[in-house]
């Protein structure tokens, strides 16, 4: 299931000119606000018309401005979830349920509401009216409705943006479990590193309206120019080993070696990213003794970054993988880094508290 | 009862309630229509038609009677129409009353039904739309439920004016009793005959007792719509 976009809007003074593939898993719209990332997923939606271009899911063809070919909304089948969750007041969390089910063939359905209720855990919800919601129930019966117009692909559009960090990680693992569950192609818009690390495969920066990098979302986020010095990072796949609830942790495996993070909800044997921002790593040359620091990776030195300023940047891989971290000048030099050098890389386990 | 009203009264009361009920039920469709298409119509001549729509509320209703005349009498040129397609006769007849009652109570009703339509939340009607529903579907599931306090508004409102509605329908058709004569009409006539002050009165109690009935009426139903969802 492909979705391939290329088109160009002129929108007052903005302009949108975007070319890109999408491929099964999450795909994720990650840029600033105003960046035009809403905007694209409207006309992926049918909400608006490009000036130029064509659109096309799975070998249908949406919008193809050259043949005048323009597919309304509503026989798209994309299911849409809105930031504001846009659930409708007059009727009840059932009705909202079921409202684009009535309108899908029955030959075309698929999922049950008792599945989808029970992946969202809205059952007790379902007699409730939306005014009656918290921000968080409210999400997920918008999740569900959009799930249960059968739709060939579901586009989110900030769906956590408007919920505080607990709602935010109550809604996640739901996003997850359909992420893993239904082979659906999912395109998520966000300008939270945190959510982009843990719910995408892929991830296409968008700047002023263009694509500006695309790629797996490890490569994309360790490129310190795509998402700046701050936030840039490594995104590192590793496997639930154990539960410690009673330390508050969770502990994981990784090729080089265990990590100790803040509890995630998660069963053992099941993998998981987390994200390591390159600012809160620490290089050790040789082992280090007794510290408070939880996680020591062994990594290789690949490149050093080239700074102005106090600090540089320096690639390593870990287990194959590519991380990054920052250091200043002043260490490059006293530790005598050089590329090739082994190093273990610390991690506090509290700078890992992902959502 | 019988004996507190005239049969001259009674049927005036029933008249009126007839003229201003077909008056409201018949523009409501049409209403619905003009309030969706000035709310949310981008076209050229969209000022006009509102100003259109309003005239009967600035004009005298003399002279919307008149125009009425002109237009719907036997011999004008939508009169005849109507006579000759349909074989319905507006000209001194209680239709002619409906219809008068009706342009009268128009612009309210467009107005209260407007207002609530260009309250709705467009978001919500691309929710829809994205759900699978075509342009029909989402005004019947989702714009027209929402408007529903505004429709009403604009039905009680409509109704009232029908009720009250005295200038146009008697320059228009007249004040023949049974047939023409409403409530105000017949008021009217009962002042200016000498006895006739004791009648004027009765019906004047009347009016008022309906007119409130309506209004509590419409009160209950709208506060039973609101808690029904629409916020």
């Amino acid at each position: 299931m492909t979705l391939s976009i290329a088109i160009r809007q002129q929108l007052g003074p903005f302009s949108l000119d975007v070319a890109l593939e999408t491929g099964p898993g999450v795909t994720a719209l990650f840029g600033r606000s105003g960046s035009g990332k809403t905007s694209l997923v409207n006309l992926v939606a049918g909400l608006s018309r490009p000036d130029q271009g064509r659109i096309v899911l799975d070998g249908r063809t949406l919008v193809d401005t050259e043949r005048s070919i323009f597919v309304p909304a509503g026989k798209r089948r994309i299911g849409y979830v809105f930031q504001e969750g846009r659930l409708f007041p007059h009727l009840s969390v059932r009705s909202n349920l079921l409202y684009g089910r009535w309108l899908t063939p029955q030959a075309r359905r698929w999922g049950g509401l008792d599945e989808v209720v029970d992946l969202l855990g809205i059952g007790a919800l379902m007699a409730r009216m939306p005014r009656d919601l918290s921000g968080g129930e409210k999400q997920r019966v918008a999740i569900g409705r959009a799930l249960l117009s059968s739709p060939d692909c579901l586009l989110m559009d900030e769906p956590l943006a408007a919920l505080d960090r607990e709602r935010k990680a109550e809604i996640l693992p739901f996003i997850e479990r359909l992420r893993d569950a239904k082979r659906l192609p999912i395109v998520y818009v966000s300008h939270s590193v945190e959510e982009v690390a843990r719910l995408a495969d892929t991830v296409a920066l968008i700047e002023a309206g263009r694509v500006a990098a695309i790629g797996p979302v490890g490569e994309v986020f360790a490129r310190l120019d795509a998402i700046g010095e701050w936030e840039a990072g490594a995104v590192l796949e590793a496997t639930v080993l154990a539960q410690d609830p009673e330390a508050g942790v969770t502990r994981l495996d990784h090729p080089a070696g265990s990590l100790v993070v803040p509890s995630i909800d998660a069963p053992i044997g099941k993998r998981l990213r987390i994200r390591i921002r390159a600012r809160d790593v620490t290089l050790a040359v040789g082992e280090p003794g007794r510290l408070s620091v939880r996680n020591r990776l062994r990594a290789e030195i690949v490149s050093i970054g080239e700074g102005r300023g106090h600090d540089v940047g320096i690639r390593l891989s870990v287990g194959g993988e590519p991380m990054l971290a920052r250091v200043t000048r002043d260490a490059v030099r006293d530790l005598e880094l050089v590329p090739g050098l082994a190093v273990i890389a610390l991690v506090k386990a509290v700078a890992l508290d992902g959502i | 009862m019988n004996g507190f009203l005239s049969p001259e009264e009674w049927t005036a009361i029933g008249l009126s309630l007839k003229v201003s009920s077909v008056a409201t039920l018949v523009s409501l469709p049409v209403g619905i229509a003009m309030a969706m298409l000035l709310a949310r119509g981008r076209f050229f001549g969209r000022t006009l038609l509102d100003g259109l729509v309003h005239l009967p509320l600035v004009m005298p209703p003399v002279v919307t009677g008149y125009l009425l005349l002109l237009a719907f009498g036997r011999k004008g040129p939508l009169g005849a129409f109507f006579e000759h397609t349909f074989g319905l006769v507006f000209a001194f007849r209680w239709t002619g009353a409906a219809l008068a009652c009706g342009v009268m109570g128009f612009p309210l009703m467009v107005r209260a039904i407007r207002l609530s339509i260009e309250s709705i939340d467009h978001k919500l009607e691309q929710a829809a739309s994205t759900l699978g529903a075509g342009r029909a579907l989402v005004f019947l599931t989702v714009t027209l439920p929402l408007a529903l306090p505004g429709i009403l508004a604009g039905v009680v409102l409509s109704f009232a004016r029908a009720l009250g509605e005295f200038g146009a329908t008697i320059t228009f058709v007249s004040n023949i009793p049974g047939q023409t004569q409403t409530m105000p009409s017949a008021i009217y006539a009962l002042i200016q005959t000498p006895d006739g002050d004791a009648a004027a009165l009765r019906l004047t109690a009347i009016s008022i007792a309906i007119s409130l009935a309506a209004l509590v009426l419409s009160e209950f139903l709208a506060r039973r719509v609101t808690r029904g969802g629409a916020a």
